[in-house]
C-alpha cells in the first residue's frame, strides 16, 4: 500500500512542477514589456519602473526567478495582486468558499439525476426512454452553459421571478462569516431567512454548473450498467425470478458505480472550469470571477497564482481519486 | 432455400470500404441528419456574403430590436429579428458560422498534425524522447481545456487568431496521447515486423505503415475537437476573451445580448441554439464515425 502511494505522488511532483513552470513562464510570455502592460501608461517613472521590475523579481536572470517563484509558491506566498495590494492567497482563500459551495451544490443535483438517468436507460435499453433520456444527455453534454444560464435567468427569474438574478444572498441579511460557506454560516447564525434566501440564489447556478457533469455521468452510468448487466451473475439473479428493478439496484449498482465515482472525481476539473463560465453570468463571488476580472484588468500575479492554485487543487483531487480507487480495489493497488 | 441463398449471395459481393462506412454511417440516424445539417451550415458559411438577406455589420437604424418575422411586430425582412444595433440576426449567424467553423477547422489542424507527429515519435521511442512528451501532455492536461486557453488568451491577448493558436494547444495533448496509444498497438503487429524487417526506415514505418492503421480513432477525436474548439471559442467570445466584435461570432453576439434579456429574448435565444445545435451535431456526428470507422471502439448501445 505504501509503495502504491509513493508511485502515486510520484508521478504527481513533475506535474506539479511542470505547472508551476507553466504559471511562472505566462508573465514572460506577455507581449512587449509586463511592467509596462501591466502599468497602461507610456511614460513610467525610470525609479518607480526599477522599483516594479525588483518587486516583480524581473531584474534577476531567470533560472534565479523561477526558484524564487517555486519557493515563494510552496510557502503559499503567490504575491500581491496589483489592484487590491493584498497577497493573492489570501484574496484566493476569501473567494474560495463561494465556488466550493456552487460546486458542492452542482454535484449535488449532478449525481443523483445522472445516476438515475443512466440507471433507467439501461434499463430500458432501445425504449423510448433510453432514446429519450440519452438525446437529453448528449444534448447537456453539448450544452454551452453561459446561454444556458441565460435562457434560465430570463425564464425564471425574469418572466417569473422565482429566482433571484444574482448573487449569493439579499443584501439584507448581514451573516457573520465563519466558514465562508454561506448555507453553513446562515444556519450557524440561526437564520432560517437567510438560509432559504441562499438556497434561492443557489439553484438556477447549481443547475447550470452541474449540466455537463450530469450528461457525463448518466452517460458512463449506462454504459457501466450495460457492462454489468451482461455477467453471469446477473443471469442467474434473473433466473431466480428477481424483479428488473431490483436486480439494478441490488446487485448492478454497487458493481457498475466504479467507473461512475472515478468520472465523479474528474469533473472537479469540469467542475473548475464551468465556475468561470457561471460566476461571471449570475455575479458569483468566486475564484472564476476573480479570474476573468484579473484577466481585464492585466493583474498578472492574480492571473499566474489562480491559474496555479487551480491546477495544483485539480491535481490533488485526481491524486486523491486515484488513490481512493486504490483502496477500493485491490487489483488496482497491485497493478504495476 | 436454394434460391435465397443465391439471391443474398449475390448482394455480398466486396463492397469498397467506402460503401461499407456510408452504410454503417447512415444506419445511425441521428448520424445521418447531423450531417445534413452540419453540410447545410458549412453551405451557408461558405454562401453567406451572397445569400445572407443582408450584410452582417449593416445597422438598420429604425429597426432596432425588431422581434422575429413570426411575431406579432416582426418584420418580413428580419426573419430572426435585429439586434440592438438594427443589425439582422439571420445574417450575422451566418457570417458568424464562417467564423466558427473557420476556427475550429484551422485550430484542429494546427493541433492533428503536430499531434500525431509527437504521439508517433512518443511510441517510437519510448526511452527520453517518449517519456519527456507524454510529461508535458500530462502537464497541459492537468488543467481544463477552458483554463488553458483562457490562461493562453490571457498572456497574448484577445483576437481571432490568438484564440485559434489557444485551442490549438488545448488541443494538442488528446491527439497525442491517442496517436501514441494507437500506434503502440500496431507497433508489434506481423505488419510492421516485416516491414521493418525488408528495410524500411522509422519514417516510412511511423507515415506509411503504421500511420494509416491509427487513422480511425484520430478521426473520431477530430470531429470531437471540432465542437469543443466551437465551444471553447464561443465561451471565450462570450467572456469577451476571444473574437472581438464587431465581428459576429456566436460567443461575442451573446455576450453584447446580455443587456437586453428582460425586453428581447431573441437577441440572446438565436446565437446560443445555433451553438448548442452545431456543438450537438458534432458530437452525434463523431458518435456516428465512431461506430461506423472502428467497430471495436463501438459503444454498447
Amino acid at each position: 500500500m505504501i509503495r502504491f502511494l509513493l508511485r502515486r505522488i510520484g508521478v504527481v511532483i513533475p506535474t506539479f512542477l511542470g505547472i508551476t513552470l507553466l504559471s511562472f513562464s505566462l508573465i514572460h510570455m506577455i507581449p512587449g514589456d509586463p511592467i509596462l502592460v501591466m502599468m497602461g501608461e507610456r511614460h513610467i517613472d525610470p525609479e518607480f519602473y526599477k522599483l516594479a521590475m525588483h518587486n516583480l523579481g524581473l531584474d534577476q536572470p531567470l533560472y534565479l526567478q523561477y526558484w524564487h517563484y517555486l519557493v515563494n509558491a510552496l510557502h503559499g506566498n503567490l504575491g500581491l495582486s496589483v489592484r487590491s495590494q493584498v497577497p493573492v492567497m489570501q484574496e484566493f482563500l476569501a473567494l474560495f468558499p463561494a465556488t466550493v459551495e456552487l460546486s458542492f451544490c452542482a454535484m449535488l443535483f449532478a449525481v443523483p439525476v445522472g445516476l438515475a438517468a443512466g440507471m433507467i436507460a439501461a434499463m430500458r435499453r432501445g425504449k423510448v426512454a433510453d432514446h429519450g433520456v440519452m438525446g437529453i444527455a448528449l444534448t447537456g453534454y453539448s450544452m454551452p452553459i453561459f446561454w444556458w444560464g441565460l435562457m434560465l435567468i430570463m425564464l425564471f427569474s425574469v418572466k417569473l421571478g422565482w429566482t433571484p438574478v444574482s448573487g449569493r444572498i439579499d443584501l439584507l441579511y448581514d451573516i457573520q462569516p465563519v466558514t465562508g460557506l454561506l448555507l453553513v454560516d446562515s444556519l450557524l447564525a440561526h437564520d432560517m431567512d437567510a438560509f432559504k434566501s441562499v438556497v434561492m440564489h443557489l439553484i438556477l447556478p447549481s443547475i447550470v454548473l452541474g449540466t455537463i457533469p450530469m450528461a457525463v455521468i448518466a452517460r458512463m452510468t449506462r454504459s457501466a450498467m450495460l457492462e454489468v448487466l451482461r455477467e453471469d451473475y446477473i443471469r442467474t439473479a434473473r433466473a431466480k425470478g428477481l424483479s428488473m428493478a431490483r436486480i439494478v439496484l441490488i446487485h448492478a449498482l454497487r458493481n457498475a458505480l466504479m467507473p461512475v465515482v472515478t468520472v465523479i472525481g474528474l469533473q472537479v476539473g469540469t467542475l473548475l472550469a464551468g465556475a468561470v463560465l457561471t460566476e461571471s453570468i449570475f455575479s458569483w463571488p468566486g475564484v472564476g470571477s476573480w479570474l476573468i476580472n484579473a484577466i481585464g484588468a492585466r493583474d498578472y500575479p492574480v492571473v499566474q497564482g489562480g491559474i496555479l492554485l487551480i491546477a495544483t487543487l485539480i491535481i490533488l483531487v485526481n491524486l486523491l481519486v486515484d488513490i481512493l480507487y486504490g483502496v477500493i480495489n485491490p487489483r488496482i493497488r497491485h497493478a504495476r | 432455400m436454394a434460391e435465397i441463398i443465391k439471391t443474398v449471395a449475390t448482394d455480398l459481393g466486396h463492397p469498397t470500404p467506402l460503401r461499407e462506412f456510408w452504410s454503417a454511417y447512415s444506419a445511425n440516424k441521428g448520424a445521418l441528419i447531423a450531417l445534413v445539417y452540419l453540410v447545410l451550415l458549412a453551405a451557408a458559411a461558405i454562401l453567406a456574403p451572397w445569400i445572407a438577406p443582408h450584410s452582417s455589420s449593416e445597422q438598420f437604424r429604425d429597426f432596432m430590436l425588431t422581434p422575429p418575422s413570426w411575431l406579432a411586430d416582426g418584420h418580413a425582412r428580419f426573419v430572426l429579428g435585429t439586434d440592438e444595433l438594427g443589425r439582422d440576426i439571420l445574417s450575422r449567424l451566418m457570417n458568424g458560422a464562417r467564423l466558427s467553423l473557420t476556427i475550429g477547422l484551422i485550430s484542429v489542424i494546427v493541433s492533428l498534425i503536430p499531434g500525431i507527429v509527437l504521439g508517433l515519435l512518443a511510441a517510437f521511442y519510448p526511452g527520453w524522447l517518449g517519456t519527456t512528451i507524454m510529461r508535458l501532455m500530462d502537464i497541459m492536461l492537468a488543467l481544463p481545456s477552458l483554463l488553458l486557453a483562457i490562461a493562453i488568451v490571457a498572456v497574448l491577448g484577445p483576437g481571432l487568431q490568438n484564440t485559434m493558436l489557444a485551442l490549438a494547444v488545448v488541443g494538442l495533448p488528446s491527439y497525442v496521447r491517442l496517436a501514441r496509444a494507437a500506434a503502440m498497438t500496431e507497433l508489434h503487429k506481423d505488419y510492421v515486423i516485416a516491414a521493418q524487417l525488408s528495410g524500411a526506415g522509422k519514417l516510412r514505418l511511423m507515415f506509411n505503415t503504421v500511420l494509416p492503421n491509427c487513422l480511425a480513432p484520430l478521426i473520431v477525436q477530430a470531429t470531437l475537437g471540432f465542437s469543443s474548439a466551437i465551444l471553447d471559442t464561443a465561451a471565450l467570445g462570450f467572456l469577451g476573451l476571444g473574437v472581438q466584435p464587431p465581428l459576429p461570432e456566436w460567443g461575442t453576439m451573446l455576450a453584447a445580448a446580455r443587456d437586453y434579456i428582460e425586453r428581447a429574448w431573441w437577441v440572446v435565444t438565436m446565437p446560443g441554439i445555433t451553438i448548442l445545435i452545431t456543438v450537438l451535431a458534432l458530437n452525434l456526428m463523431g458518435d456516428g464515425l465512431r461506430d461506423a470507422l472502428d467497430p471495436k471502439l463501438k459503444r454498447l448501445a
